[in-house]
């Protein structure tokens, strides 16, 4: 049913103190005990969790409580990512803000019986931090999260997504409603202008600008339109805020179609992402019957609705003009920009296309102001930038920053260092589309400004961490067979270059490069870059570049001493049985090539003609009696 | 972008797919930029995109026929082949080929009639050629619907096929 602001602010002022305590409030018991939930149980329903039996988990809670008729005392919720998602499946109960990780669906009954019946935390499933700390009283309070400042986070974890009463609890729609209600579209631009936003999907566009020029072109038909096609690999930023969080994206864009003037709005989601799908499409369904999308929104005259577009598996569609070529229903295909999207966008019509992130910065920006926005970051990148930590760490995850966190802070504080002892060698940030930043920058604070100048780009959000085990020749090699496979095929440079350059590479890690190559390679990236139609092209070749400016010599030593450092380039690696080997012929079983011989109680040999390192005889030998050099 | 391939199979589509697809293009014949969902719910109805499916889109849409190809074969998602009941892959890394995993795949090509990339007519198997999936040890390797199926020797290949009957 449509509801009036009053009735929206009503649900709110319900709503308050019960959501409240998910964010850490302490509450005195006595004023729960006058809510409707004594206690509320927080399981993450995202794609992480979900894939270790998370909504096993739910549904067994909400049975237990259901078959102990404990509905009005106890309140289980799905919510959407926590972020830390190396600990889960996570439940977390409060008001103790009890942080259980890595649950089972066998542990859901004791929990259920020790800690919501009877009130006792069961230590022995807590996350190992709380257990041993008992100054950590919250999820909060772990070093993953200590330095972190979540903006677009700020609901992912918190409410149930599946529930717009919950998103209106903790604020939202409310910069909607001053919008409608206080400020001209003029004023919601400078606002944004204000903040300093930049483009959250990796170009790091001012915003403002971009909703300026949208507004300022000519035309009756507007579109706004959201890009969720996260490709690169490893990034999953996107998908967490619309799988935890779809209102505060739907929020967003109905402010930029009243900032702009524009009625219509498309979500391009690629088709590989089916929760967050789901999500979206339930919050639109709810947002449209609370009358905050449709016609006459809140009474004010201003009409706005939101339709979904499904890619279908083309990396290049997340480039802006490949992707309202793919709405328009073509092969999508990147178009020469000028003319920009904001002057002939979408079906020839001016269109403003912002990423998912960007957009769940705006009710906060709106709502807080751009000044307490501006205070945060450096001074030419404002605010916090949402990072999916994988790779060579100890935990992993999704992590907010303010910029100008150093990289070192992420790696050591928040991921808790490089496992097994080894050392930082490198961390990648852009995907395909980035560069690495080597341990001697690990200083260096991530800003847009900071990361282009040492050779890689903030993009997306990706961000991988490698140690000593990983060969960066190998590292560039693997995005550009990336690049290679995604390249549209449209423009000539990208098309034919980055074939050639990813030869190139392979011909290195097989020991056939000679140094003249490297010259030949830096001079073919150069042309790459300049001349390709679109940005996939221009920044394919940045993990060759930077891994070439840091890590020369990990490419001569391919070249030259035909060796790889890292032991990781299959073809110029050699197995060797050292003189640990007891002779228990288990490595000559396991060789699928016959390559290994010996006689019983003896040293066995590998025959390096007949080898093909495939590695099988290392893992099966229990005496660490092979070598890799 | 892989080679373009037709696929080997018989189109089998019933007078009810056709009607539910007919109504469906109807419904959004006018819709700004209709392909993309167009296909996508085709590919929904019949599991793949035949040439005989990418027809009736032409004509409800009033699309050409080159466009509407154009557009299945950009996307990796478009299906041109339909997947079998059961999907395998023999690994043909190093490994496994040196252990005969060659002689594997030829033996189930004969068998099934098919080439790599292909389905049954029946809709049965689809049979695919990957790259190493690593686990050597246990060379050669196929896997059915990610089931695996380790040290295979090609007169085996019967009496595992056979274990797929239904």
């Amino acid at each position: 049913m449509k509801k009036t602001i009053s009735d929206i602010n009503k649900i709110k002022e319900d709503l308050k103190l019960s959501m409240s305590i998910r964010k850490g409030a302490r509450v005195v018991n006595e004023t729960i005990g006058s809510e409707k939930f004594m206690r509320t149980v927080l399981i993450c329903g995202s794609t992480g969790c979900a894939s270790s039996h998370s909504v096993k988990i739910y549904e067994k809670f909400k049975q237990l409580v259901h078959d102990n008729k404990m509905d009005d005392q106890i309140n289980i919720v799905k919510t959407g990512c926590f972020g830390r998602c190396a600990s889960g499946p996570i439940v977390m109960v409060y008001p103790e803000g009890s942080f259980y990780s890595q649950i089972k669906p066998e542990y859901v009954e004791e929990i259920f019986n020790e800690h919501l019946v009877k009130g006792n935390r069961v230590d022995k499933y807590l996350h190992h931090e709380q257990r041993d700390n008992p100054e950590i009283k919250n999820l909060y309070d772990v070093s993953f999260y200590k330095k972190q400042k979540k903006i677009a986070l700020r609901n992912c974890g918190v409410i149930d997504p599946e529930n717009i009463d919950e998103y209106i609890a903790l604020d939202g729609y409310q910069a909607l409603i001053k919008c409608l209600t206080r400020l001209k579209p003029q004023e919601v631009i400078d606002i944004v202008k204000e903040s300093g936003l930049r483009g959250r999907g990796g170009g790091g566009f001012p915003t403002g600008n971009k909703w300026q020029f949208a507004k300022n072109a000519e035309g009756k038909i507007k579109y706004v339109c959201c890009n969720a096609d996260e490709g690169d690999p490893g990034a999953f930023m996107d998908r967490s805020i619309l799988e935890g969080d779809p209102n505060s994206v739907i929020e967003a864009m109905t402010i930029a179609g009243y900032a702009v003037g524009s009625n219509q709005g498309y979500v391009y989601i690629r088709a590989e992402y089916p929760v967050a799908i789901e999500r979206l499409q339930t919050a639109i369904s709810q947002a449209r019957d609370y009358g905050l999308l449709g016609s006459n929104i809140l009474g004010s005259g201003f009409d706005f609705d939101i339709d979904l577009r499904y890619g279908a598996g083309a990396f290049v569609c997340g480039e802006e003009t490949a992707l309202m070529t793919s709405i328009e229903g073509n092969r999508g295909e990147p178009r020469p920009r000028p003319p920009f999207p904001a002057i002939k966008g979408l079906f020839g019509k001016p269109t403003l296309l912002n990423n998912v992130e960007t957009y769940a910065n705006i009710p906060e920006i709106i709502n807080r102001g751009s000044e307490w926005f501006s205070k945060m970051g450096t001074e030419k990148s404002k605010g916090t930038k949402v990072f999916a930590l994988c790779g060579k760490t100890n935990d992993t995850g999704l992590v907010e920053i303010p910029m100008g966190t150093t990289l070192r802070e992420i790696v050591e504080e928040i991921g808790g260092g490089i496992p097994n002892g080894r050392k930082f060698k490198a961390a990648q940030t852009g995907g395909p589309s980035g560069g690495c930043i080597p341990a001697q920058l690990i200083d260096t604070p991530i800003d847009y400004d900071n990361l282009i100048q040492i050779g890689s780009m903030m993009g997306s959000g990706g961000l991988i961490v490698m140690d000593e085990d990983n060969c960066m020749v190998d590292i560039a090699k693997f995005f550009l067979e990336f690049t290679v496979e995604e390249s549209c095929g449209k423009c000539t440079p990208c098309r034919v270059g980055t074939k050639r350059l990813l030869e190139m590479l392979t011909k290195i890690t097989e020991g056939r490069g000679t140094l003249e190559d490297l010259d030949k390679m830096e001079e073919l990236c150069y042309y790459i870059k300049n001349n390709s139609l679109c940005g996939l092209g221009q920044t394919a070749p940045n993990p060759v570049i930077s891994t070439l400016r840091y890590f020369r010599s990990e490419y001569e030593a391919h070249v030259v001493d035909k060796k790889c450092p890292a032991g990781v380039c299959k073809k110029l690696v050699t197995y060797r049985i050292t003189d640990r080997c007891i002779g228990c012929s288990l490595c000559s079983r396991n060789c699928p090539v016959n390559a290994i011989t010996g006689k019983i109680k003896e040293k066995f040999t590998i025959d390096t003609s007949k080898c093909i390192k495939c590695g099988a005889c290392m893992s099966a030998c229990k005496f660490k009696a092979i070598v890799k050099e | 972008m892989g080679k373009i391939k037709l696929t080997s199979v018989d189109f089998a589509g019933t007078k009810e797919q056709e009607a539910e697809l007919r109504k469906m293009l109807k419904e959004l014949k006018g819709t700004e930029g209709a392909l993309m969902p167009a296909l996508q719910k085709a590919q929904g109805i019949y599991g793949y995109l035949p040439i005989e499916v990418q027809k009736i889109v032409s004509e409800e849409l009033g699309v050409p026929l080159e466009k509407i190809f154009g557009v299945v074969t950009f996307y990796t998602q478009f299906l041109l082949n339909p997947n079998g009941k059961y999907d395998i892959s023999v690994c043909l890394g190093t490994a496994c080929y040196v252990k005969g995993a060659g002689d594997v795949i030829e033996k189930i090509q004969n068998r099934l009639d098919i080439a790599p990339g292909d389905c049954t007519s029946d809709l049965k198997f689809s049979l695919n050629a990957t790259r190493c999936i690593g686990c050597c040890g246990l060379a050669p390797v196929m896997t059915i619907n990610g089931e695996v199926f380790g040290k295979v020797k090609a007169d085996e290949v019967d009496a595992i096929l056979d274990k797929f009957k239904d």
